[in-house]
This record gives structure tokens, C-alpha cells and sequence, in this order.
């Protein structure tokens, strides 16, 4: 290297001759840059979308019913609770832990609710009964983290030994054999019913404004820093994406889809409370140190502590998202279900878990974000919703979730072996 | 001679009956690279840990531009502008360069990251340290060579404006052509006005950017010359204790 020595020259005002940052470049060369990264094993949510989008094709075909607007919609709202779950999941997933006591967590947080809520017992306002389950949630995120970060006990083992005991915890808080029916409309109306038709428009309209506002303070914070932006047309991209996906959706699900006389139309409720969720959850974890703490512990948790970063206070603080979230999967639960027993949540836990893992979140930590869990969840659910319709026996199902599970993540390892090769020969 | 920025006069530590430093003394001076030898065992770790504040020494005198300071933990030693560059580097794979260099210290306004300032300063930093290896401040940590990222931890402690950094091996693991790279940093670094401190054990890089050795012999500091003044030959007995300095401590 023939770096001159006499370096404070260098000092002066070097702003104009910036180091690269990979946003320069028009849109073919964005273009050029994007398919790079892919084949550098960065694929993000990619295999899951299209995995996605190849199950749909392949189920429509098979099945003329799985294409109408009737399954579509009851396809999301089978969804949303994995989906809800899964998103819970990455928080502790990112940090290189696991929850395994999440879908038992949202169990005892439910139960505790219809204990409450049921009008036949304690009858207590179900605003209030909510806000008791989710800081049930909140509790239990607290007591494993607590075990995991303060006392170091692995997360595998603390919330394995939870979900043995949780499921005993609400036997005792449902009663043997017991089964409370939901009976607040409201819960019900989280699955059950839909927005109205311009609703639906109106949330589209929000998804656009929030999306180009965010891009546009961007492009404003690096210009002030004197960095270059990323070429416009890629933000009309991404507008122009959602206004295409985003409304052939709302527009299906706006039709009459109601099979008797009353009409069925609109997004169902739960689609915007979930994106709400989404989009709150990724602007923590993108833009903010809690999140960026994550990853880093994730990535590397020595460097982290090095940093000045509390790795204590950061892992305890996210396992406390983790069950809170999950008690909200539970609430999506029990309002498609209309009932909470003492099972409830006992099964799902490690589908949520297969759903972060299909959507590319790493379970070695630092790798993944929220919206790779939701569209990890969607998969498995269109698995389970296009079988279903096929009338193949139950077993396939699972059979199926297994294999496309073991794909996703030789799909994963094998780009990054590739990766890892072209790195080596470079 | 300037007054030494930060130096150490006569530090023990033991650990119970074990005495690991006994009695040292070093300095290191503003725009000078201090190279710190000595074999396994010599107490060059001990000695280092005492001056990041995470293990500090049980008696002796630690004194900043002359003045007598404390170092009791890390947080002392970094507002003091005491920065170490550690041998597994402490970088976290999963993020990119500029995530890297502001972890822990991000800039954010309105609670919120403000990265396009993060990579103009990242930017910059690299830019006055001369680095011509790296092609974007957006890669992600993993792709880069072990040189690289050598030169992010180093410019990481640049970009948080210390005035002391201790670099443990760094060019242990390196090819030559990266070691040269990392050698050639490190004189800019000293450019800059840091005093450098360089634990090494290739006396080929100590004679080739130090401008001070000092050589530890269980626990004891034989040695402390200018390197123009000395050879190869010389400090490898020093190291060995096969020689006795008879010298001057410079």
C-alpha cells in the first residue's frame, strides 16, 4: 500500500470525497447492487414471498375454491395468530434465545381474561380485563428474563421448564375439564367482523402516507448530512407496489363474499390491528437503540457489552416484548376460537418458531426481522388452508409444514455456503 | 522531551499469591506508537486490563498529562480518552461498518437514528486515516477481510476521539499484504496526535512502526528504549531475559 504518511492533509474538509455507501448509482445500478446482495446469500424475506406466492399458484390450481374471496379472507384471519405470534418470537429470536413458554404464556394471560371477563363470575369490564392479561404477559416476559439475563440460565431450558408449568398453572385457573366461552363482542370482533368498505381505502390511504412520509424525512435527515439518497424512483417503487398489492387486496376483500342473503365484505379487523404492530415493532427494532441493541447482542454480545451496550437490561426488556406480544396473539386466538380452555396455546408455540425460521430469521440470532416472521406465518397458514381444502388426511399437513421448514433453511445454508465460497475466492 | 500523556510509575498486581506485575513503569507520548513486548506470561495483559479500567492495578501511580488520575473501571478510562482495540476485535458480524463504529454512542435526534450523520462522520474518519480498502460504509462487517476489520475497530476508536489507543496484536492473523495495511494506519493514527500503544510479538512490525520498545520480563519492565537505538537481536534477548538492559529507561 502506498498510503502517503503525511495524512492531516487528508484531514481538511473531506466531505466532497466521501466514502462509498452503496446508495449512490441510478436505478440500474440499485438494480445491479440488489442482485448482487442476493447472491451473496443476503435474501432476506425473498425464498418466504416466493414460496408464498408458488403455494397459492399451485393451491388455486388444485383447489377452484382456494382463489375466492371468501377463503382469502379466511385465510388471514387463520393467520393472524401465528403471524402475531411469530412477530413475538423474533424479539428473543434476534438475540440468539428461544421462547418456547410463548404459546402457553398467551394460555395462562387468556385464561386469567375469561376468568375475569366471564360474566357469570367476576364479570369485570373487558377493557380492563385486557390490560390485566397483557401485564399478566409482561409479567412472565419479566420472570424469564430475569432467569435468562440476571441469572444466566440458557432461555431453552427456563422457558421449557415454564411451559411444563404454565400448562399445569391453567389447568388451576380454568378448573379440570373447564371451558369458558368468549363473550365479549368486541373480542369477537377482532376476527370476526370487518371494516367498513372505505375503511379498508382509508387504511390503504394511511399504509401510502405513512410509507412516503418516513422515506421522504429520510431522504431530508441524509441530505442535511451531506449523504446521497438512494434515486427517487425507487421510493415511487415501493408507493407504486403498495398501491398495486395493497389494493387488489383490499379490493377482494371489500366484495361481497357472505354466501347468504346478509352481505360479507371489508378487511377484517384484525389486519390493521397486526399492521399497526408491524409497523410499530420495525421502527423499534430499525430505527431506534433498543432495537439496534438487539441485534447487536445478537450478533456478537461481547462486542455489545464492550460497546457500553447493557446487555442485561436489553435481553430482559425483550423477552418482556416477547410475552406481551404473545398474549396478543392469544387475544387473536380466542377471538377467531370463541373459547379458551386449559389447552389453549399449548400447540402453537413451535409453528411460530417454524414460521420465523421459514420467513429467514436466524435462530443463531442478529439475522431477521418482523416482517420476514409475518410472511414466514402466512406460508405455513397457506399450507394448512390449501391442504385443508384439498380434503387430503390431517397427517399431510404436518408432514408438509415439516419438509417446506427443513427447505427454507437448506435454502438459507446453502446461499450462504455460496456466499462464504465467492468470499473466499475474492 | 513533551511530558508523556498518560504513564505509569512503579504498578503492581497480584492475583492472591501470584504477583503478575511487579512494579512496572511506562509512558507513552502524544503522536508516538509505544510498543509493548514481552513473551506469554510477561504480564502485557495484566498491564493493559489495569489501563482500560477493567482490572485495575493494586498499587502504583497512573498519571494523565502529569496530573495523578484514578482507573477503576472502563468508563474512567474511556472519558479519559483511553480507547483498546482488543485482538478478537469486538465487532459485531451481523452489522454493517458505520453500525459498528457509533455502537454504543449512535447519533439520533427526535429518539430516532440519524444515519445519514453516522455515515458522513464514519465516512470521514475513514477518509482521514487514508483508508482505501473499503468500497462502502453500508457493508455488512461479515464481508469484510480481517485487515478491514482491523482497520473499522481501529477507526471506531478514532471516531470516538481518543487521545490514547492501546492496539492488542494487531496484525496477529494477518497476511502481509493486510499487516501492511494495518501498519500503515497505525502511523497515521500516531499522525493524528494518539499516542499508540502496540502490544506485538512480531518484532518485524515493532521495529517497523514503534518509536519507543518496552519490553516486560515476568512482571518486570527490563527494558524501555528507543527503537533507532536498538536491534532485533538485543530486544529478543531482552524478551528471553537471556540480556540485561544496562541503559537509560527512555
Amino acid at each position: 500500500m502506498s498510503a502517503p504518511l503525511t495524512s492531516q492533509d487528508t484531514m481538511g474538509n473531506p466531505t466532497n470525497d466521501l466514502i462509498g455507501s452503496g446508495q449512490e448509482g441510478s436505478l440500474a445500478e440499485q438494480a445491479r447492487a440488489y442482485v448482487q446482495r442476493l447472491r451473496g446469500g443476503d435474501m432476506g424475506a425473498l425464498p418466504a414471498i416466493g414460496g408464498f406466492v408458488v403455494l397459492s399458484v399451485l393451491f388455486s390450481v388444485l383447489s377452484p375454491f382456494f382463489l375466492t374471496e371468501r377463503n382469502f379472507a379466511n385465510l388471514l384471519t387463520q393467520a393472524a395468530t401465528l403471524v402475531m405470534l411469530a412477530m413475538a418470537l423474533v424479539f428473543v429470536i434476534l438475540l440468539g434465545e428461544i421462547d418456547l413458554s410463548a404459546g402457553v404464556t398467551s394460555g395462562v394471560a387468556m385464561s386469567v381474561f375469561v376468568v375475569l371477563s366471564n360474566p357469570g363470575g367476576i364479570a369485570m369490564n373487558w377493557v380492563l380485563a385486557i390490560i390485566i392479561s397483557l401485564v399478566v404477559g409482561l409479567a412472565i416476559g419479566l420472570f424469564i428474563g430475569f432467569f435468562v439475563s440476571k441469572v444466566g440460565i440458557p432461555s431453552f431450558v427456563v422457558t421449557l421448564g415454564l411451559f411444563l408449568g404454565f400448562q399445569g398453572l391453567q389447568l388451576i385457573i380454568i378448573g379440570d375439564g373447564g371451558l369458558y366461552r368468549i363473550q365479549q363482542p368486541e373480542i369477537l370482533a377482532i376476527q370476526n367482523s370487518n371494516l367498513p368498505v372505505w375503511g379498508g381505502w382509508a387504511m390503504l390511504a394511511v399504509i401510502l402516507l405513512v410509507s412516503a412520509g418516513t422515506s421522504i424525512l429520510d431522504r431530508r435527515r441524509r441530505t442535511r448530512a451531506g449523504v446521497p439518497n438512494r434515486t427517487i424512483a425507487l421510493v415511487f417503487i415501493k408507493l407504486a407496489v403498495i398501491v398495486v398489492v395493497g389494493g387488489y387486496i383490499v379490493a377482494l376483500l371489500n366484495n361481497n363474499r357472505g354466501t347468504g342473503f346478509l352481505a360479507v365484505s371489508g378487511v377484517p379487523i384484525v389486519v390493521p390491528i397486526t399492521l399497526v404492530i408491524l409497523w410499530f415493532g420495525t421502527f423499534m427494532l430499525d430505527r431506534t437503540k433498543f432495537g439496534r441493541y438487539i441485534y447487536a447482542i445478537g450478533g456478537n454480545a461481547e462486542a455489545a457489552r464492550r460497546a457500553g451496550i447493557k446487555v442485561v437490561g436489553i435481553k430482559w426488556a425483550a423477552f418482556a416484548v416477547c410475552s406481551t406480544l404473545a398474549v396478543v396473539s392469544g387475544v387473536f386466538s380466542a377471538s377467531k376460537v370463541g373459547a379458551v380452555d386449559a389447552a389453549f396455546g399449548r400447540d402453537i408455540v413451535l409453528s411460530g418458531v417454524a414460521a420465523a425460521v421459514v420467513g429467514g430469521v436466524s435462530l443463531f440470532g442478529g439475522r431477521g426481522r418482523l416482517f420476514h416472521a409475518a410472511v414466514g406465518a402466512l406460508v405455513i397458514a397457506v399450507i394448512t388452508n390449501g391442504l385443508g381444502l384439498l380434503n387430503l388426511p390431517g397427517g399431510v399437513n404436518f408432514l408438509v409444514t415439516g419438509g417446506v421448514l427443513i427447505l427454507a433453511a437448506t435454502v438459507d445454508a446453502v446461499s450462504r455456503v455460496r456466499a462464504g465460497g465467492s468470499l473466499s475466492r475474492r | 522531551m513533551d511530558v508523556p500523556i498518560i504513564e505509569l510509575i512503579d504498578v503492581k498486581k497480584s492475583f492472591g499469591p501470584v504477583s503478575v506485575l511487579k512494579g512496572v513503569s511506562i509512558k507513552a507520548y502524544p503522536g508516538k506508537v509505544t510498543a509493548l513486548v514481552g513473551d506469554n506470561g510477561a504480564g502485557k495483559s495484566t498491564l493493559i486490563k489495569g489501563l482500560a479500567g477493567v482490572q485495575p492495578y493494586d498499587e502504583g501511580q497512573v498519571l494523565y498529562e502529569g496530573q495523578p488520575v484514578d482507573l477503576h473501571n472502563p468508563r474512567e478510562a474511556s472519558r479519559l480518552g483511553i480507547e483498546v482495540v482488543y485482538q478478537d476485535l469486538a465487532l459485531c458480524d451481523n452489522l454493517d461498518i458505520v453500525q459498528n463504529m457509533f455502537l454504543g454512542r449512535e447519533e439520533t435526534s427526535l429518539r430516532t437514528f440519524d444515519e445519514g450523520e453516522m455515515e458522513r462522520q464514519a465516512s470521514e474518519t475513514l477518509r482521514s486515516l487514508s483508508v482505501r480498502t473499503v468500497k462502502s460504509v453500508r457493508q455488512k462487517v461479515s464481508s469484510l477481510s480481517g485487515g478491514q476489520r482491523q482497520t473499522v475497530a481501529i477507526a471506531r476508536s478514532v471516531l470516538q476521539s481518543a487521545k490514547v489507543v492501546i492496539l492488542d496484536e494487531p496484525t496477529a492473523a494477518l497476511g502481509v499484504a493486510q499487516t501492511e495495511q494495518v501498519l500503515a494506519l497505525v502511523r497515521r493514527l500516531a499522525h493524528q496526535g494518539v499516542a499508540v500503544i502496540m502490544i506485538s510479538h512480531n518484532l518485524v512490525d515493532v521495529f517497523e512502526v514503534a518509536d519507543y520498545i518496552n519490553v516486560l520480563y515476568l512482571g518486570q519492565m527490563v527494558a524501555s528504549i528507543e527503537a533507532s537505538k536498538t536491534t532485533s537481536d538485543d530486544v529478543v534477548g531482552y524478551i528471553t531475559g537471556s540480556k540485561t538492559y544496562a541503559g537509560e529507561a527512555a
